[in-house]
């Protein structure tokens, strides 16, 4: 009953019945581990991902006179900027309706980190149009930056619109 | 307590371990072995992992060509091995929650015992943790659905420079170097996992950190089986091009992604968040009201150490001898781990009902109740009782026996009872046999109770039961909550088999001071009764 284990061959009944009903457990989670499926998206329908990082501009201001002149020689810049960026703001339409307007704050604890965008829009297949604006400069009216794309969505198909500067603003991957 | 939800819940278990005690046998029952079997599936997981590994490429579009070659090509040896691998982990999903939620039914995790339970809730994450990194090496449909997801929940943290999310947008984005980050993390979260395994078993003594050869056997047979007939899928390979719409789900590891799919990341931080403080605070929510620890008495204490031996729960350690008498070591008690199960005082040789001289004192003892005090108790218990074929049942709290009933005294833990005290009994005449009713076999709620009782009166652990006691008029049974009906069927059964037997010939009854002692020591119970 206690310390010595029984040998193996004693236990015949054991091992088969409970061989046979691990067995069935093992096979149920082999089941459950990978179905029934997960429908992540619906039928029929696409995925459009704008996903842009871009640095708002830099709120800064001419120094005057005096201040340049209280300075050293060698640090007169003529500006002073405030660490914190400005926050940027998108617009996304889709055939000519807005689905996406935000304004999107600077990122970092100082707020000197450019600003992040990332939003899924889900679609059923078919052809669109989208119109994109980005602002970054809070002080001049309107977006400096403006891009329309035909688009023609299949199913389970991953748009991805991104963003550079440098580049002319927006472009799809 | 009987009602409730914890009540339900622990019959619950009780029921379905006693029928697997007939399929497995009370030894290999995986219910009673849910902890060494949860280590058994992390040792199957990573000998897999290691041999996966060997055919493994961490490259960018390699990896899925790897995982598809070893999968269709070498099916029968690395494709049994990643199965094994998948399966393992799934089932150590399903054994964690078991486990915990047993321990919970069974009332193991709160007061002295909080340590296991509250290390055991880091384990719970780190377990998910290393399956979803795990998906995410293959780089097929679902291990793109895995990075997508995991990594859109945590850039809503806002913690990273540059978001993780666009790493997976298009097909250009992608880099080895990430990968290979992967994989790091793929080998680091389960060897802290181990640590935090070796760390849930590190305040109870010789924890069971591996399941009996025989379920050891059918558990890893039945694994090989599974994984021959049901191979692990591999979906198609990863297209970031395309969204994964449908997947093949795992519904141990992965459940959690539809439910991050479907509310915003906050809801599943604060989810996280509010979860793990609500189980590590679990067993303060309330707190268990835990008797006064066990006490030492130096003047009768010979540093044998049986008692060290005995504690379930390491909270008796070896120190140097401080009373300068004649003996190298004494006994120390940590009251902080100490749950007052009484194990020590029935391991104790100085615990002999016998003695008569002076009060009775044991080296170690229970200030709520004290070996004095049990003897008392026996001694009234046998009033009680009458006729032919008397029966003293020495029951635990949490078996079948822990109501009251004539001629029975519940204990902390059977184990508490020394074996003297069942030679006491029989040769006082105060009852035709003794009755040992505690937990089920392999459930023991101090977790050596059973175990070590079987052992004394096998005379192969100290404190033996001597061989004068008639073994004929001692009985034992190991029987859960759900199991009174047998219970009391043995006992009639027992008392029956008594009641045929020749009165008891060695019969030295009570004394009339020892009679004396006893009525004075339960006068002083009933008063603090009161
Ligand atoms: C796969 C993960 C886990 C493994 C491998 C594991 C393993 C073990 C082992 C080997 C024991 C000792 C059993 C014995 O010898 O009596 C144990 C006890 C225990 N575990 Fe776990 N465990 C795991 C997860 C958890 C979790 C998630 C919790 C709760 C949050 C938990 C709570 C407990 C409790 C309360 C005890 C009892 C301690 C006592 O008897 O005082 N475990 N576990
Ligand atoms: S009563 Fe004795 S055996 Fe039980 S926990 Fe306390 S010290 Fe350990
Ligand atoms: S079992 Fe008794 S005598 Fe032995 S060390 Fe413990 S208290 Fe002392």
């Amino acid at each position: 009953m206690t310390a010595t284990p029984i040998p193996l061959r004693k236990c015949l009944p054991q091992l088969v019945l409970g061989g046979v009903l691990s067995l069935v457990l093992v096979l149920g989670v082999a089941f459950l581990s990978a179905r029934p499926m997960w429908q992540s998206l619906p039928e029929g329908t696409g995925l459009v991902r704008l996903s842009l990082t871009h640095s708002g501009v830099r709120n800064c201001r001419a120094r005057t006179a005096q201040e340049l002149a209280d300075l050293p020689a060698n640090m007169r810049d003529r500006e002073v900027c405030e660490r914190r960026r400005a926050p940027i703001r998108i617009e996304m339409d889709i055939d000519g309706q807005q689905v996406f307007a935000t304004e999107a704050a600077p990122s970092g604890l100082a707020g000197s980190g450019p600003s992040r965008i990332y939003q899924r829009i889900e679609l059923p297949t078919g052809p669109y149009h989208v119109t994109l604006r980005l602002a970054d400069d809070p002080s001049v009216a309107g977006f400096a930056y403006e891009a329309g794309f035909d688009i023609n969505l299949q199913a389970a198909q991953s748009i991805a619109i991104d963003f550079d500067a440098a580049s002319d603003g927006f472009y799809l991957h | 307590m009987t009602h409730g939800p914890r009540a339900l819940l622990r019959r619950g278990f009780d029921r379905s371990e006693r029928l697997l005690d007939r399929t497995f046998g009370p030894d290999w029952n995986p219910l009673a072995q849910l902890g060494p079997l949860g280590w058994f599936l992390f040792w199957i997981v990573t000998v897999t992992g290691v041999y996966l590994f060997i055919f493994f490429d961490t490259g960018v579009t390699d990896a899925y060509a790897s995982v598809a070659w070893l999968s269709r090509d070498h099916w029968w040896h690395a494709g049994v091995a990643r199965s094994l691998h998948r399966y393992a982990s799934d089932m150590m999903v399903l054994v964690m929650f078991t486990h915990l939620i047993r321990e919970w039914a069974m009332d193991r995790y709160r007061g002295k015992r909080w340590f296991s339970w509250v290390t055991g809730v880091p384990v719970i994450w780190f377990v998910y943790l290393s399956g979803i990194t795990g998906y995410w090496l293959v780089w097929d449909q679902l291990a793109q659905y895995v990075a997508t997801t995991s990594s859109e929940l945590l850039d809503s943290l806002g913690i990273f420079a540059e978001p993780i999310a666009r790493n997976f947008l298009a097909p250009n984005l992608l880099s080895s170097r990430f990968f290979t980050l992967l994989v790091f993390l793929h080998i680091a979260i389960p060897l802290l996992l181990l640590l935090l395994m070796w760390v849930h078993i590190q305040r109870i003594t010789e924890a069971r950190t591996q399941p009996p050869r025989g379920l050891a056997i059918i558990t890893l047979g039945a694994l090989v089986v599974g994984a021959l007939l049901m191979p692990a899928p591999l979906g198609a390979a990863a297209d970031l091009d395309t969204v994964p719409a449908q997947v093949d789900m795992d519904w141990f590891l992965l459940s959690l992604y539809p439910v991050i799919e479907s509310l915003p990341a906050g809801v599943i931080w604060t989810g996280v968040l509010g979860f793990t403080v609500l189980m590590v605070g679990l067993p303060w929510l309330p707190p268990a009201r835990s008797g006064a620890p066990a006490q030492v008495f130096l003047d009768h204490c010979n540093g044998c150490a049986r008692c060290v031996e005995d504690c379930p729960y390491a909270a008796i350690t070896l120190v140097p001898r401080s009373d300068g008498l004649p003996f190298t070591h004494e006994v120390e008690v940590n009251p902080a781990r100490c749950v007052s199960c009484g194990i020590c005082m029935g391991a104790c040789p100085s615990s002999t009902p016998f003695r008569r001289s002076g009060g009775l004192v044991t080296g170690i003892d229970l200030p709520d109740r004290s070996l004095a005090a049990l003897r008392a108790e026996v001694i009234a218990a046998a009033d009680s009782v009458s006729g032919r074929g008397t029966v003293l049942t020495l029951a635990c709290a949490h078996g079948a026996a822990t109501g009251p009933a004539p001629g029975r005294i519940v204990l902390p833990c059977v184990a508490m009872a020394p074996p003297s005290l069942v030679d006491y009994i029989i040769s006082r005449g105060l009852a035709d046999g003794v009755a040992v009713a505690g937990c089920a076999e392999r459930d023991c709620h101090n977790r050596f109770g059973v175990k070590w009782t079987l052992d004394r009166f096998a005379r192969l652990r100290d404190p033996y039961l001597r061989k004068r006691v008639p073994r004929e008029r001692v009985l034992t049974i190991w029987a859960g909550p759900s199991e009174t009906p047998q219970l009391v069927t043995q006992l009639a059964a027992f008392s029956a088999r008594l009641a045929a037997m020749p009165a008891y010939e060695n019969l030295r009854p009570l004394q009339p001071d020892e009679a004396a002692e006893a009525d004075e020591a339960a006068a002083a119970m009933k008063a603090t009764a009161q």
